[in-house]
């Protein structure tokens, strides 16, 4: 059974709400109020997926590992100039179109996860919403703006094998 | 334990007076009252369908299914890497928890086991994510009975507990952290640490709720001898988690269950009740948080150093097998019944979440009870729409 | 004494009818800023509104013309007019309320010989207003809220019209503004630094009168007829726009007005212990309490409006019938007890 205070439960509960008023007036409020000031998003967060076009080959990885199918692709094959001179022309895959749908995204993250030559990043941005919902398709130029709110992934914690992952 | 015999006494002969009174010739028409799919008690869409005498309940069946999203379907084409990412939406307010099992189930059908960091990390943000949901629901009991403050203080120190799951796992609400073979990734610098304060702030705000709900005596009125749930009907309902362990059964899976999870190397106490009423199963959950937050404190201190992921192959190809695994989650218990053809997806998942069989009971334990009395005991029962729907 | 200037009686009246409005809508809307926005909200660990106007100072009007803006929803099957005359009772009923609550010697409505059983007569008006929105809006959670609320009402202004026994009692009179002067015109044991408030001798009265103005009021532990977790609203639940800031209002104008009655009853009204100032009756007040009065008054209300609110939003709600019980079993042989015992002891003394 619950313990038999000395004092009444109901003056308790009076305390409680009275002291939480006091340290609210004193010490501030545990709300930030949004627009005018912001808090930062740890650097983990999945905010928003930033593209980089150079690497990307248009696999298809992503695409196809998506839950809800967001990512549209598509690409061609294009002759580059060789690398050495007097080799042969290297063929090489270029991006027609990079879409993700970020009214379908479910911010899963597998997509990042899977992406083979690292072209797809995780940014804790988070104000991109839109008055229509069609204007939440990012194609690949607005993916590519994202790039600069990339943060560099954070130091791990000790005792984490750090070779094990990139 | 008198007590607890009168009050069950007390319990059966209202439900038989309520059936007694559907059968007496002056009988007169009852009420149906729909609480629900749209009401503010049944924080999702749950319809609970009663008919009234008076303000006094003859007859309650739940109608789930409002929220349906087909879950079980939904994951056999999915491939296994995919499903995590669906499956954290059973129990949106405990999403890390309701990957884990999935996880270990698939993990027993490749006979992989995670390395022991990522095992001790798992049980961490197990425990984390049990804390984020029992803390809401401390406060959504108040506002049930009418208190408005805890909600707020339970939202307020909520947010420092899924801080923490954002900055380990990068979702607030749907962490998608377990892989097959262990995390992601490992934890970032400096979370250790951050995690001590919170735990801190936790058994503070454990305090706070104690001081405002549970010491008052308008809220022990409210909930003592409400919504009694004897030992055997709990057992005959399948009840699982805070509520079975409210009606004096002690039982736990993370302590009675040999899983590969740290649990083991952790000494805690289960928290048992042996009232099995509304005021048992909060309290039992209060206790729970506590403990909670006393559980990650020491799988912090014994944190062992190494890798977070075994050896997997990059496309995982699940063998041909079935596996049944279950955890103690924040509602109950909650498992996934695999069964694989060894294809990328599984073949078929089936579900058991905790709230389904929770809210089962309700049409027992609504019958002859009073209309507020309901929302008391809806609210002591502790269900996720999602969580029930799927 | 007269006042320096003589108003012919349609522009007395209208200065009244101007009062009234100033002395219920002020107190309203400086509890909802105050308490229910801001209090709440530091309660909470946050700060409430802080948009519309400095710390959200002007948030009250931003309320009001987004009530305002909003459909008038009426259901089909509601009883119309009765429907539509509901709010206005409830708010009626305070306005009635006030028409008796001294403000300061000179600085009051009506000078109503039995002012008390007025006021306490007219304050369950509202009872029927509740009781008609609830029926007529053809909604199962209404109508159990109406009913709810009826029985409340009636069960606790039982206690209240006892626990204000005893005050009449001691003070001897009927009258309000008698009541404020026997209080600070009084003495306790030939001690009169502080005049004598009755929440000191009448403290029994004061709880059990503040507790039954709590229930009155639907509020916190009491506010099982609104009972936001399963009637929905209760009765207001189909109010929407205009009608619904009418309940809204008339909830805390009620809140407030009780508050005014309750400071009068026992804290003391508009007075400052006449000693002070070597008054001996309402005669030799001098002419500037009619300004400090209304203030005092003020403060002495937003201190019990303080009270009530904190209770509020500290404490969950009762059960229908326990909160019944609690009226029938706990304060009327409370506040029964307490007027035998003031009756002995004013004879005694």
């Amino acid at each position: 059974m619950g313990l038999k205070p000395k004092v009444p439960g109901l003056v308790k509960g009076l305390g409680v709400t009275f002291n939480t008023m006091m340290a609210t007036i004193t010490k501030g409020s545990n709300t930030v109020q949004y627009p005018h000031e912001k808090e930062a998003p740890p650097l983990r967060a999945r905010g928003v997926i930033a593209l980089r076009e150079d690497n990307c080959t248009s696999c298809m990885l992503c695409a196809r590992s998506c839950p809800d199918w967001c990512i549209y692709i598509e690409g061609h094959k294009e002759l580059a100039p060789p690398r050495r001179a007097g080799g042969a022309p290297r063929k090489v895959n270029k991006l027609d179109r990079f879409d993700i749908d970020y009214a379908l995204c479910m911010y899963c993250g597998i997509c990042v996860e899977v992406c083979p030559f690292d072209a797809l990043f995780w940014s804790p941005e988070y104000e991109y919403s839109e008055p229509k919902i069609a204007d939440l398709l990012h194609d690949k130029t607005k993916l590519g703006e994202w790039m600069e709110t990339v943060p560099e992934a954070p130091e791990l914690e000790v005792g984490a094998d750090k070779k094990g992952k990139k | 334990m008198t007590m607890l015999g009168d009050r069950q006494r007390l319990a059966y002969i209202a439900s038989q007076a309520a059936d007694a009174r559907l059968n007496v010739e002056l009988e007169t028409e009852g009420m149906t009252l729909n609480i629900g799919p749209q009401h503010p008690a049944t924080h999702g869409t749950l319809r609970i369908i009663c008919r009234l005498d008076g303000e006094q309940v003859v007859w309650a069946e739940p109608s789930a299914g409002y929220m349906h999203r087909g879950y079980e379907k939904l994951t056999e084409v999915r491939t296994f890497p995919q499903v995590t990412s669906l499956v954290n939406r059973i129990d949106w307010l405990g999403s890390f928890a309701n990957e884990v099992p999935f996880i270990l189930a698939a993990e027993k059908l490749m006979d992989i086991e995670a390395p022991p960091r990522a095992q001790h990390i798992r049980t961490i943000l197990f425990e984390l994510s049990r804390i984020a949901n029992v803390s809401l629901f401390l406060g959504d009991l108040g506002v049930q009975l009418g208190a408005i403050t805890p909600v707020f203080m339970a939202f307020r120190d909520r947010e420092y507990v899924l801080n923490l799951i954002e900055s380990a796992t990068g979702g607030r609400f749907h962490p998608n952290f377990d892989r097959i073979g262990g995390l992601k990734d490992d934890l970032p610098k400096g979370w250790i640490e951050e995690t001590r304060s919170v735990m801190r702030k936790l058994r503070t705000f454990c305090d706070e709720i104690d001081d405002l709900l549970f010491g008052n005596e308008i809220f022990q009125s409210r909930t003592r001898g409400i919504g009694v749930i004897p030992k055997d009907v709990a057992l005959q309902y399948g009840l699982s988690g805070p509520n079975l362990r409210a009606s004096g059964v002690d039982y736990d899976l993370r302590r009675d269950q040999k899983i590969a999870m740290a649990w083991d190397k952790v000494d805690f106490k289960v928290w048992t009740h042996s009232d099995g009423d509304s005021f048992a199963r909060c309290w039992v959950r209060l206790q729970e948080t506590r403990e909670a937050t006393l559980i990650v404190e020491k799988l912090l201190d014994t944190l062992p150093a190494g890798p977070v992921m075994a050896k997997v192959p990059r496309i995982i190809k699940v063998p041909e097998g079935e596996a049944w695994v279950s955890t103690e989650n924040p509602l109950g218990e909650m498992g996934y019944y695999v069964v694989s053809k060894g294809d990328l997806g599984p073949f078929r998942v089936k579900i058991r979440s905790a709230s389904f069989n929770n809210i089962s009971i309700v049409p027992w334990l609504l019958r002859g009870v009073y209309v507020p009395d309901v929302i008391t005991i809806l609210a002591s029962l502790y269900f996720i729409l999602g969580d029930i729907d799927r | 004494m007269m006042l320096a200037v003589q108003f012919p009686y349609w522009a007395q009246s209208l200065l009244r009818v101007l009062g009234g409005l100033v002395a219920v809508l002020l107190p309203a809307g400086t509890i909802v800023y105050l308490f229910l926005f801001k209090m709440m909200s530091f309660m909470q660990s946050r700060l409430g509104p802080m948009e519309a106007g400095p710390y959200g100072s002007m948030q009250l009007f931003a309320e009001v013309g987004k009530w305002l803006q909003k459909e008038d929803i009426m259901p089909e099957k509601a009883d119309h007019s009765i429907f539509k005359i509901a709010p206005l009772i409830v708010l009626a009923s305070t306005f009635l309320l006030v028409a008796v609550v001294p403000f300061g010697p000179d600085a009051l409505f009506t000078n109503f010989e039995t002012g008390v059983f007025y006021a306490l007569a007219v304050s369950s008006v509202s009872v029927l207003g509740i009781l008609i929105a609830g029926w007529s809006s053809a909604n199962k959670y209404s109508l159990l809220g109406g009913l709810r609320a009826a029985g409340q009402l009636i069960a606790y202004e039982l206690p209240m019209v006892l626990a204000v026994v005893g005050v009449v009692i001691q003070a001897g009179t009927m009258n309000l503004q008698q009541i404020v002067v026997a209080q600070n015109a009084g003495e306790i044991f030939g001690w009169s630094g502080l005049g004598n408030p009755y929440i000191l001798t009448q403290f029994i009265g004061f709880a059990v009168f503040m507790i039954a103005v709590q229930a009155e009021l639907t509020q916190a532990p009491f506010d099982m007829p609104v009972a936001e977790s399963e009637l929905v609203s209760g009765y207001m639940t189909e109010y929407s726009g205009f009608r619904f800031l009418i309940f809204f209002i008339a909830e805390f104008a009620t809140a407030g007005v009780f508050a005014m009655i309750a400071s009068v009853l026992f804290l003391g009204g508009w007075g400052i212990p006449f000693s002070w100032f070597g008054w001996n009756n309402i005669d030799q007040i001098d002419n500037w309490m009619n300004i400090v009065g209304p203030l005092i008054m003020f403060t002495k209300m937003m201190g019990l409006v303080f009270l009530i609110m904190w209770i509020r939003f500290s404490y969950p709600r009762f059960r229908e019938d326990q909160l019944q019980r609690f009226a029938w079993k706990v304060l009327i042989p409370v506040s029964l007890g307490n007027i035998m015992l003031t009756a002995v002891l004013k004879v005694v003394f």
